[in-house]
């Protein structure tokens, strides 16, 4: 074959790609035009800082992913922000949330530009203080988000109490089974922020008020849909009289759902999840899944983004800036206070 | 290894059914002995239902793994399969659920997308001379963006279409013969492994795949279009992947996005399991399952038991390394 040839045939193979995507995009993004319109100054906003910076004030935001829904819902909150106060905003994270380096040259990379404020969600919250403290010698002030920095640098920290969330789960758990018999627990990792402050206001709740609840399995998924999914089962099979579940995450909680689901246990296993998503929220409507703890994402992107803006003006702010956390099952979850806090 | 590059192409396959015969016994005997013990170890392992939920475990990656299979045996290497796999899954939804298309035409459209991306991993090896690892690292990335961006970043669902979840959780079998609800995704994993056998046993191409993984050169010379069959071979791993898409998008009832990373190193270590060597040249299909078969049996027994995960994962990096180990031994005592 002769290399144009071999060109020609490569060509072809990605315009069917080109094209495919081309089609499919559109169509994927229909309901969702809004999400995908505000990117685009948000994309802008880089080369508006970079170029004069006199405009508007330039804020980072770096966060700890960006495929999950949780945060696109953080992006749209801190997109409102950047609106409402009419500063440019970037949102970037790494792919996994175990990609500590990544992370860690995102954060170099903004520090570099000079920003106005850095809004900021640790994937580490140790291994990023050396940069935290470049960033304050250079004056420019860091506002954390999601989860905490093991550090005094950051202005605030704009989060969600996930130690007293897990045991509000862990309450609602207890009641619900009548607070004896066995739990599983599912939790994303063993190394994150949020998986250990979950894991550990779950598991000591229920140590700690409910003596005649053993929980048999403790498991990680790393918030894999699939992973999940095949572990929930093998724990399920191995304990006939499990009387509860708690997934930790989105990923996590639809593992068990369809563990549940795929071995006919719809209504026999008390299943209690995390956040929201499509799955989660069509469970706990039909019944599937008793109930979940919602987060409040779009409030952390806006209330992070809120408080660099302060900061920049020099006011002060208080250390921690709870964004709240709400219990929410089938009685209240078209209400107008849970409502606006799910994602699809 | 070494000197099996110095042997023609047909002498080498002799070896390589005797050698075939010998991993396979080993690995069949090694998921017997793992089975045994979980059997002892907890009578919730053996139950039947629980022997089906790692038969359904086992399916993805086992089909990803029968795609490696023929890669890895002309001595190349796929590290795309699992975000491949993803992107099958998404252009899946797109047809069906965005497009509103029959659920055929999707399985089609997840199917052909895998082996466009195999095929291109393929050129980019055969006829730019990139080397395997690069060409389809290099697909890996470009697999998972662009399951990103067309998906939006968001799981594509399969609500409106409730027969698309029975591809997998239905089952054909229970229907005909009631009591016997094996679900789908057992037979679509044994239906892969049996076509995949056949290709590799019974076709040119899968001669060929051997031929060339036993010496590239050799082949060459004596007349094969080498780049053509190695490009086929990629783009037959692809298929396998898109099937194993289709797989995935059914069990969760969704295409998820984010999904991939990781898969392509566990289907690798089933097919080292299962005794085809990573220098080219051997291996089997039954192997291959039988590795799949042990990770999954391993993953769900150590689960049922309670073992902290943390263990499991050392215990499957023991038996990978072990198992190349014994082949090793086996090949030098030869």
């Amino acid at each position: 074959m002769k290399i144009h040839k071999l060109l020609f045939v490569l060509m072809a193979a990605l315009v069917v790609f080109a094209m495919v995507a081309g089609c499919a995009a559109p169509a994927a993004t229909t309901d969702t035009s809004s999400s995908s319109a505000t990117t685009a100054p948000a994309a802008s906003g880089d080369e508006a800082a970079s170029g004069d910076e006199a405009a508007k004030p330039y804020i980072p935001v770096i966060s700890k992913g960006f495929q999950h829904q949780f945060w696109q819902a953080v992006k749209s909150g801190s997109e409102q922000a950047a609106a409402d106060f009419n500063v440019d905003i970037t949102f970037e994270g790494p792919e996994s949330e175990a990609m500590v380096d990544k992370q860690y040259e995102m954060l170099q990379a903004a520090i570099a530009k000079n920003p106005a404020a850095i809004c900021f969600a640790a994937v580490d919250s140790q291994a990023m203080i050396p940069l935290l403290e470049e960033a304050q010698t250079k004056g420019i002030p860091v506002i954390g988000f999601d989860s905490g920095v093991d550090s005094d640098i950051p202005l605030a920290t704009a989060a969600t109490d996930n130690i007293a969330a897990a045991a509000l789960a862990a309450d609602k758990m207890a009641e619900l089974i009548g607070e004896s018999g066995k739990v599983a627990v599912l939790v994303h990792d063993q190394t994150s922020r949020t998986g250990i402050d979950r894991r550990d206001g779950f598991v000591n709740e229920i140590e700690a008020k409910y003596p005649d609840i053993e929980i048999v399995n403790l498991d990680y998924g790393g918030g894999d849909q699939l992973k999940s999914t095949d572990l929930a089962k093998a724990v399920i099979q191995a304990n006939p009289d499990l009387k509860g579940y708690f997934g930790a995450n989105e990923g996590s909680i639809i593992g068990v759902l369809n563990a549940v689901n795929e071995l006919g246990k719809e209504g026999e296993i008390v299943v209690i999840g995390y956040d929201s998503g499509k799955q989660q929220i069509d469970a706990i409507k039909g019944g599937v899944e008793a109930g979940a703890i919602t987060q409040n994402p779009v409030g952390i992107g806006y209330k992070c983004v809120e408080a660099a803006v302060k900061a920049i003006n020099g006011e002060t702010l208080d250390k921690v800036i709870d964004t709240g956390f709400f219990w929410y099952d089938a009685t209240n979850i078209d209400s107008d206070e849970i409502k606006p806090l799910l994602y699809e | 290894m070494a000197t099996q590059t110095g042997e023609t192409a047909a002498t080498s396959k002799r070896s390589f059914l005797r050698a075939d015969a010998a991993q396979k016994l080993l690995a069949f005997s090694a998921l017997i002995i793992i089975f045994i013990f979980f059997s002892l170890a907890s009578p919730f392992f053996r139950t039947p239902d629980n022997v089906s939920s790692i038969l359904v475990a086992t399916a993805v990656n086992g089909v990803l793994a029968l795609g490696v299979t023929f890669v890895i045996i002309t001595a190349g290497i796929d590290l795309s399969v699992g975000t491949v796999m993803t992107l099958s899954a998404v252009m899946t939804g797109v047809a069906v659920t965005n497009r509103g298309l029959p659920i055929p035409v999707g399985i089609i459209v997840g199917l052909l997308t895998g082996t466009t991306a195999g095929l291109i991993s393929g050129l980019m090896i055969a006829r730019m001379k990139i080397p395997p690892f690069i060409a389809t690292l290099g697909m890996m990335m470009i697999a998972r963006g662009l399951s990103l961006v067309i998906s939006d970043v968001k799981p594509i669902y399969f609500n409106d279409t409730p027969v698309f979840r029975e591809i997998m959780m239905g089952s054909v079998v229970g229907a005909l013969i009631p009591g016997l609800s094996v679900p789908n995704a057992v037979f679509i994993l044994f239906g892969a492994a049996l076509v995949a056998a056949f290709i590799l046993g019974k076709t040119v191409l899968g001669r060929y795949a051997v031929a060339i993984g036993s010496n590239e050169e050799a082949t060459r010379l004596s007349g094969v279009n080498v780049a053509n069959w190695l490009t086929a071979v990629y783009a037959l791993g692809g298929a396998f992947s898109g099937l194993a898409g289709v797989m995935i998008a059914s069990r969760l009832n969704s295409a998820q996005p984010a999904l991939g990373i990781g898969y392509e190193l566990e289907a690798i270590a089933a097919v080292v399991i299962g005794g085809t060597s990573l220098s080219g040249g051997e291996g089997t299909i039954l192997g291959t399952v039988i590795g799949a078969l042990i990770i999954s049996t391993l993953t769900n027994g150590l689960r049922i038991l309670s073992v902290p995960q943390e263990w499991q994962m050392v215990i499957t990096g023991v038996i990978v390394v072990l198992a190349v180990y014994i082949d090793i031994i086996r090949r030098r005592g030869k």
